[in-house]
């Protein structure tokens, strides 16, 4: 297998291969990116709306609830093809990529939701207190003392999940979604040698997905200490 | 365009997907199990082990899990056989999620085996106990404590890993699920019913491991 | 008519019964303090005041109109006539010490910025701290976070003052210039309520002392009364208790 490889490394390193598989790197991390920052604004949205009270607000609640709920525990290939279903049957004609785009936002809004309750949680009942009996209320208490100080705690997980994340994209090459693993398909279906090409795009999103790893640690790291100080 | 959902005709196949479910459970326990063995092995290593022995830990658990679990598994299937090594569909995702766990759970051990804190040893120490009594009586049941909670959580993230494996033709959920499709073409009522399945199938695990975590090992763990 | 009227207040924290048909009133620039043994809900008395906790029956009344809590507006307007200190302090971790004064009295109350610092800082000023406008909360001892606390609370220009165990939290040595600060208060004449275990301060500031127990009001009289010669077995109980120490 390694003669094959080094036999046919400067074909497969070609000027066009090469361009075919930074598209598709580009392909992965957008669709990553653009999930994870839409994802995480719905999350948001979503952790703010599930910590309400009232009976009033009980629809949107549960309605929060079930769906965070649900879409952390439906693989991510199910809900690619649940959604790549639902538009066919609705007949609207958006390109493969959006598609894909749609799903993973479901998705990733669903699990940061989770993370960003954890971070409110996070911050002690007394802080409420104290901004309740001031008469402040839910929304500027999250805006002007939660989330200043939650955010420190949501963020290593967020920046996690992402990482985490720019893996799971991986199965929308099933529907056509023009990214690494993908461009891998197409490239072992022309012909060249499995090891190169699949070789090739682990090491793809290594390099990718390492370096953010060692970012989020570090990250981590400088965050950590300022969650330790109590007054 | 005009679509009626026809869940009557997928009724019929819920036994069918169910099965499907049990083969995803089963798929995911044997990857655990394999992948348990290899943690354990690795921790060991990366804790106790001589340098050289740590960087090659380190390397396997960085690469495989900065790296997606379908193209490890497209490596096996599509690359061994350049070798000479054929594997199954079944077996390369076994295979395949076997070693991505193995990965995983080395750091999950790894972090368990770091949370045994010295006081605890010197404790039992002073109590009189032998090193066999202190590992059996102080540090096992430790450890079970803290790594229940992980390790759960792996299992279920891995059960609805092994949804992958449909696209290597195997039969679980997933898999099942594309064949109901293909007869059926009703293709929005089959995968709400598949994913409605993963649903209840992740929240019964779960709730049953979280049990058995509380009573067994008085792991703290939320129920669902 | 009483400043604050309080009459068969009860309340739960589930099922567990908090308060019991608790009853007295408070003049203007009157100081009533609340002792009595942990659980016996002074607190909680607090908190309901303030709209923290939802009484079960009873009624509170301001200026002889009462309040209703589960009214969202006069809610509002409750919490706009009381101000409160906690035991911990609770102060915006996220903001220095001018921060946390000035955030509800521009927030909140819509009042303009200059207006505001202004009076932020003569307040830290008089509670001594004048030069810790720029700290965070983490960077002052208890006491001082205490008294930012205070002032915060004053900021609002509440009514009435409502003090909960402001000093139980405190290491000894700072408890003295939280009460040093609390005395500036009583010589302003603001209308307070304090809840304390600080018998010596409380017979020297209040006009009044009130007993509490098991949710209770046992005994209520002047300072002299309730410590020196109390009518309530009950109180005699803690108070010669307390008085052992």
């Amino acid at each position: 297998m390694l003669a094959r490889m080094i036999e046919e490394a400067p074909a497969f390193f070609g000027y066009y291969n090469l361009i075919f598989l930074f598209q598709a790197l580009l392909g992965t991390f957008l669709l990553s990116a653009v999930g994870c920052i839409v994802g995480g604004l719905a999350g948001f949205g979503l952790a703010v709306v599930r910590r309400t009270e009232g009976l009033g607000l009980l629809p949107p609640r549960l309605a929060a609830l079930l769906f965070v709920e649900a879409f952390r525990r439906i693989p991510f290939l199910v809900t690619l093809m649940l959604t790549f279903f639902v538009f066919q049957m609705a007949g609207i004609g958006i390109p493969i990529f959006w598609i894909a785009v749609v799903s993973v936002c479901l998705i990733a809004s669903a699990f940061i939701a989770e993370i960003v309750r954890g971070g409110l949680d996070s911050v002690h009942q007394n802080q409420w207190d104290a901004a309740a009996a001031m008469n402040m209320g839910y929304l500027m208490t999250l805006r002007l003392v939660i989330v200043p100080q939650a955010w420190k705690v949501i963020l290593p997980p967020a920046f996690s999940f992402f990482i985490l994340f720019i893996k799971d994209t991986a199965l929308a090459s099933q529907i056509g979604v023009m990214e690494l693993t993908y461009a891998g398909k197409v490239l072992n279906n022309k012909g060249f040698s499995a090891g190169l090409v699949f070789g090739s795009i682990l090491l793809l999103y290594f390099v990718l997905s390492y370096p953010l790893t060692r970012l989020g640690a570090r990250m981590e790291a400088r965050l950590a200490p300022s969650r330790d100080r109590t007054a | 365009m005009s679509y009626t959902l026809q869940f009557g005709q997928v009724w019929p196949y819920l036994p069918y997907l169910a099965g499907g479910a049990l083969v995803s459970l089963w798929l995911a326990f044997l990857a655990f199990m394999g992948g348990m063995v290899i943690g354990l092995l690795g921790a060991m290593g990366k804790t106790f082990g001589p340098p050289w022995l740590r960087s090659l830990i380190q390397g396997y658990v960085v690469f495989l899990t900065n790296t997606p679990q379908l193209v490890q598994i497209y490596f096996l299937y599509f690359a061994l056989p350049d070798t000479g090594i054929l594997l199954s569909s079944y077996q390369a995702v076994l295979v395949g999620m076997t070693l991505n766990a193995g990965a995983y759970l080395t750091e999950i051990q790894r972090a368990g085996f770091l949370s045994v804190r010295r006081e605890e040893l010197e404790a039992a120490e002073t109590l009189g106990m032998s090193r066999l009594q202190s590992v059996r009586y102080v540090i096992l049941p430790h450890i079970m404590r803290i790594l229940f909670p992980p390790l759960s959580n792996q299992y279920i993230l891995m059960t609805l890993g092994s949804s992958m494996a449909a696209i290597f033709g195997v039969e679980e959920l997933t898999g099942r699920a594309f064949n109901v499709n293909a007869q059926t073409f009703r293709s929005i009522e089959v995968f709400s019913v598949t994913a409605g399945l993963y649903i209840l199938l992740t929240l019964i695990a779960s709730t049953l491991l979280a049990l058995v975590g509380r009573q067994l090992f008085r792991a703290r763990m939320r129920i669902v | 008519m009483h400043h604050l009227e309080i009459e068969r207040l009860s309340a739960a924290y589930g099922q567990d019964p908090v308060l019991r048909e608790v009853s007295l009133g408070i003049d203007k620039g009157e100081i009533v303090s609340l002792i009595g043994p942990s659980g016996s809900g002074k607190s909680t008395l607090l908190r309901v005041l303030v709209g923290l906790l939802p009484p079960s029956s009873g009624a509170v009344k301001l200026d002889g109109r009462p309040l209703d809590y589960k009214n969202r507006r006069q809610l509002k307007a409750a919490r706009d006539r009381f101000a409160i200190v906690f035991q911990q302090y609770n102060l915006f971790q996220n903001m220095t010490a001018l921060g946390n004064v000035i955030v509800a009295p521009i927030k909140v109350k819509g009042r303009p910025k200059r207006e505001v610092e202004e009076e932020a800082r003569a307040l830290l000023a008089k509670v001594g701290l004048g030069d810790k406008l720029d700290a965070y909360p983490d960077q002052l001892s208890g006491g001082q976070q205490q008294r930012v606390a205070i002032a915060r609370a004053l900021a609002l220009k509440p009514e009435i003052l409502l003090l909960d165990e402001v000093t139980s939290a405190l290491d000894p040595e700072l408890v003295g210039e939280v009460l040093d600060a609390i005395r500036l208060l009583a010589a302003d004449g603001m209308t307070m309520f304090i809840v304390s275990h600080e018998m010596g301060f409380v017979r020297e500031i209040s006009a009044r002392v009130a007993f509490m127990a098991d949710g209770r009001l046992v005994e209520i009289g002047k300072p002299e009364q309730i410590f020196d010669a109390p009518k309530e077995a009950r109180t005699r109980d803690f108070v010669s208790r307390i008085l052992r120490q």
